[in-house]
Parts: structure tokens; C-alpha cells; sequence
């Protein structure tokens, strides 16, 4: 097994699920691959499917309604994946956790395996975050969520069994 | 020649190893120029191999009602007969005498295959972008084979044979007048049959994420990437040895001019990669079916001629 991590972490194709993000994430996001930071020195490449990724990157509030939508894009992603959450939103919800539509932080029903704090976070946060993903990943320290079998509390959480996604 | 050592040069020297090593390498070259182009530092040199080493850990995915059996074979359709074209080309190539006659029809058609594999593997997946580059895919097609058969005739006219081994001992082609036509209109031709920009249409990856390849994961995934690589470095070579025949085959220096004018293709290919736009399906077709088609006619003509 630790051979297949050492591989996946030489070559990351990075999926970016936007969840009502307010685009100052995005941004930080795309810059990390301009010709200044050029995260494809690590083999990191954007890729527009998810059944190509290695990690899914969350960035926003994902509220009542795109919960859902990230449960499902996560249910077709390929094993092993890393799920990395950037910006505080994911974190706490930030100004927006008083909204309407917001139920609670995307890291109590989806199992994240690293946060990226920040409002936005500078591309070399984002960059020192990834090298520490890798690192992690290669001494073992790291376990992928997907290769974890999901606990009582977090089956209970899931926004269908919960109702989170219910529109009221 | 006995059948063990031509399984063993299909599986090692002229056929799938080197051509798969090969491949890795020119999709480096690739990289690392769009990087240079870009002023960035670009990807470390077994990137590529790094890629396809990760595919094969990962799953594979099927999609539920698609058609599985031929959604797991379209992949080794390209694969296999990209392997085999490499061989049949390599060995004209190395010794001249050692080919049948008609080889550059089989060749033809083996360069073929791969675009349709992909064609299939597309259709088969039912994902509605995955059907719709496919479909972009099919009339790329149609668009492209009609100037690259008529650019290929001009060197067969030229050398009155379709022999590969003739073809790659005659005197260069491209320092005629109707032979650095068909260049050009090979160079063209290459383009759309690597799919890449400005003809990469079937996968944009802003509109169709990833398009025909967009339900692949793992292994399958791996055999696309590889067949890709392997047609970025055959099809330059394929090109080299019609246009510049004797030039470039029997002996040290000659291989090193072909090595250069290989190089030279390469290198024009992944410039204009970098500084064109993509172009929507009927600007291709209008672009094949117009200018390039009437270019390959003139030639073929000038070639008839004497020219």
C-alpha cells in the first residue's frame, strides 16, 4: 500500500468542486498554477472530471442545497483520493454561518483530510498545505478518508439520512 | 526470421516498449516546452512515467448502463495498434529491405485505429459530453483523412511504389515543390490527428471536461494517455521518413538528421499548440475540406507532373 501512496502522491490531478464559493478561493486556487508558484513542478494539474482526480479540493460555504451535490460528486470520485478543503468557509462558515441556508461545517459529514485555512488563503499556504499533505501521505501519518470505513456519527450525519438537503 | 523473434521485436526494440519509453519521453518534450513558453519551470523528466504509474494503482470505474465490455476494450483497440504501426514503421525503417509490398496501407490504416478507439470508448461510456466529443471526434476525422491520403500519395508518385521500404530510400520528397506542399499539409494533418490545439475539440477541456475521456478512470485511463503518447511520437517519424526517405535512413548520420528534422516537427507542433486558439468543429471541417484539401490536390497534380 505504501508503494500505490508513494505513486499517487508523485502525480496529483487535482479536481476543484466550487461549493458556493465566493471566488476569492478560486482565484488563490488558479494562481497557484500560474508561471509564478507553477505547481506542475510536483506533477499537480488541474483536471475537469472527477473520475481523473487524486483530490478534491472544496472551496465555499456548501450550504442545504450543494451538500447534496458534493456527496454525490464525492460518491464517483476513483479510491485512493484526498479530500482537501481550502478557505475558512469550509472550516466554520465564517459571516455566512448565521445564512439561511447554511446547516453546519462540510467537515462534520464529509471526511476531509486536510483544511487550508485562510480568507483566502495566499497561494503559498495553499502550496505549504499540499507539500504537508504529501508528506503526510508518504510517512504515513495520513491515512485517506476513502480508505477508512466511515464512523456512526458521520453515517448519521450524511445530509440524506439527516435531512439536510430537504428544501423548506 | 522466426516467430519468437518477431514476437520479441513486437514486444521489446521496434514495437511496444520503446515505443511506449519513447512516447513517455516526446510527452515530456511536450510539457517542458509549453512550460518554457509559459516561463515556468514545468514538470521534473519522469513526470509521464510517474502519471501513468499512478493510473494503474487507482480503480476502475464503469458506468452503470453503459456498454461495459466494449467500454474496456476501446482503450487496447488504439494501444495495440499503435504498437504495431510503430513496428511495422521502425523496421522499414531500420532496414529497408525487410518490408512487404502495400505496407504503407496497412500503416495507414493501423494510424487510424487509435482515433477510433477513442470514438468507441466514448459512445460506449453514455455520458452525454462523453457522446458529444465523440461525436466531434467522428467528423475531425472525416475532416482530416481526405488531405493526409492525398498528401501521402505524393511521395508514392514520386517513388512509383507503396512500399515503406522504397518510399524511405528514394530521394527526399519535401526538396521538390509538390513534396514540401504535402509537408505542410502532413504538418497540418498531424495536428488534428494528435487532437491537439487548435483541433482538440473532441476533449476541451473548458466545455466538455475532458469530453471523450471524461468516464475513463485507472488502468483504461492509463492505455488512452499511453496511445496518445505513443501517436505523438510516431506520427512525427511517420512524416520524417516519407518526406525525407533516403535522408534520414542507412547510417549514424543520417538517423541524427532524422533524429533533428523529428525534433524540428515536434517542436513546430507543440508551438503551435501554444499559440493558437481552439476552433469550433466547422471551422475545422470548412479549414480540411477547403484550403488544406485544395494545397494536397495541387500537389498530388504537381507531383503527377513531375515537379
Amino acid at each position: 500500500m505504501n508503494w500505490a501512496i508513494n505513486a499517487l502522491t508523485r502525480s496529483l490531478n487535482v479536481f476543484h468542486l466550487g461549493g458556493s464559493a465566493c471566488n476569492n478561493c478560486d482565484i488563490e486556487i488558479l494562481d497557484a498554477l500560474t508561471p509564478r508558484y507553477d505547481l506542475e513542478r510536483f506533477g499537480i494539474t488541474l483536471v475537469g472530471s472527477i473520475r481523473h482526480a487524486d483530490v478534491l479540493l472544496m472551496s465555499g460555504i456548501f450550504n442545504k442545497k450543494s451538500a447534496i451535490r458534493a456527496q454525490e460528486i464525492l460518491e464517483q470520485a476513483v479510491k485512493p483520493y484526498v479530500v482537501v478543503a481550502i478557505g475558512g468557509c469550509p472550516c466554520t462558515g465564517l459571516m455566512f454561518r448565521d445564512s439561511y441556508n447554511w446547516d453546519r461545517p462540510v467537515g462534520e459529514y464529509i471526511h476531509i483530510d486536510a483544511f487550508i485555512p485562510g480568507c483566502p488563503p495566499k497561494p503559498e499556504a495553499i502550496i505549504s498545505g499540499i507539500v504537508t499533505v504529501i508528506e503526510g501521505l508518504r510517512s504515513g501519518a495520513l491515512v485517506p478518508g476513502c480508505l477508512q470505513a466511515p464512523t456512526p456519527a458521520e453515517i448519521e450525519l450524511i445530509p440524506e439520512v439527516s435531512g439536510v438537503g430537504s428544501i423548506d | 526470421m522466426n516467430r519468437n523473434m518477431i514476437i520479441l521485436e513486437f514486444l521489446l526494440f521496434p514495437g511496444l516498449l520503446f515505443t511506449i519509453v519513447a512516447g513517455l519521453l516526446t510527452s515530456w518534450v511536450d510539457r517542458k516546452v509549453t512550460a518554457l513558453v509559459q516561463m515556468r519551470v514545468g514538470p521534473p523528466f519522469l513526470q509521464p512515467f510517474y502519471d501513468i504509474r499512478k493510473l494503474f494503482i487507482k480503480e476502475t470505474c464503469v458506468p452503470e448502463d453503459g456498454a461495459i465490455g466494449l467500454f474496456l476494450i476501446a482503450p487496447l483497440i488504439g494501444f495495440a495498434a499503435i504498437a504495431v504501426a510503430s513496428m511495422v514503421l521502425w523496421r522499414s525503417l531500420l532496414d529497408v529491405d525487410s518490408t512487404f509490398v502495400g505496407d504503407l496501407i496497412v500503416l495507414i490504416y493501423l494510424l487510424v485505429m487509435p482515433a477510433l478507439g477513442v470514438i468507441l470508448g466514448s459512445f460506449a461510456s453514455r455520458n452525454p459530453l462523453a457522446s458529444m466529443g465523440g461525436s466531434r471526434e467522428v467528423k475531425l476525422m472525416i475532416a482530416y483523412e481526405l488531405p493526409l491520403v492525398l498528401a501521402v500519395l505524393v511521395p508514392v508518385i514520386q517513388a512509383n511504389s507503396i512500399r515503406l521500404g522504397d518510399l524511405f530510400s528514394a530521394p527526399a520528397p519535401a526538396a521538390t515543390l509538390s513534396g514540401a506542399l504535402a509537408l505542410l499539409v502532413g504538418m497540418v494533418c498531424m495536428q488534428a490527428k494528435l487532437t491537439i490545439v487548435p483541433f482538440d475539440m473532441p476533449e476541451a477541456e473548458t466545455e466538455l471536461c475532458g469530453g471523450v475521456f471524461i468516464e475513463y478512470s485507472g488502468p483504461p485511463l492509463a492505455m488512452f494517455k499511453l496511445t496518445r503518447a505513443m501517436m505523438l511520437f510516431t506520427m512525427p517519424v511517420f512524416l520524417v521518413g516519407l518526406f525525407f526517405g533516403g535522408l534520414v535512413t542507412g547510417g549514424w548520420v543520417a538517423a541524427l538528421i532524422g533524429f533533428l528534422l523529428w525534433f524540428v516537427l515536434v517542436a513546430i507542433t507543440i508551438v503551435i499548440r501554444n499559440t493558437t486558439p481552439r476552433v469550433r468543429t466547422d471551422q475545422a471541417v470548412r479549414f480540411f475540406w477547403g484550403p488544406v484539401s485544395i494545397v494536397a490536390a495541387l500537389a498530388v497534380v504537381l507531383a503527377w507532373l513531375g515537379w
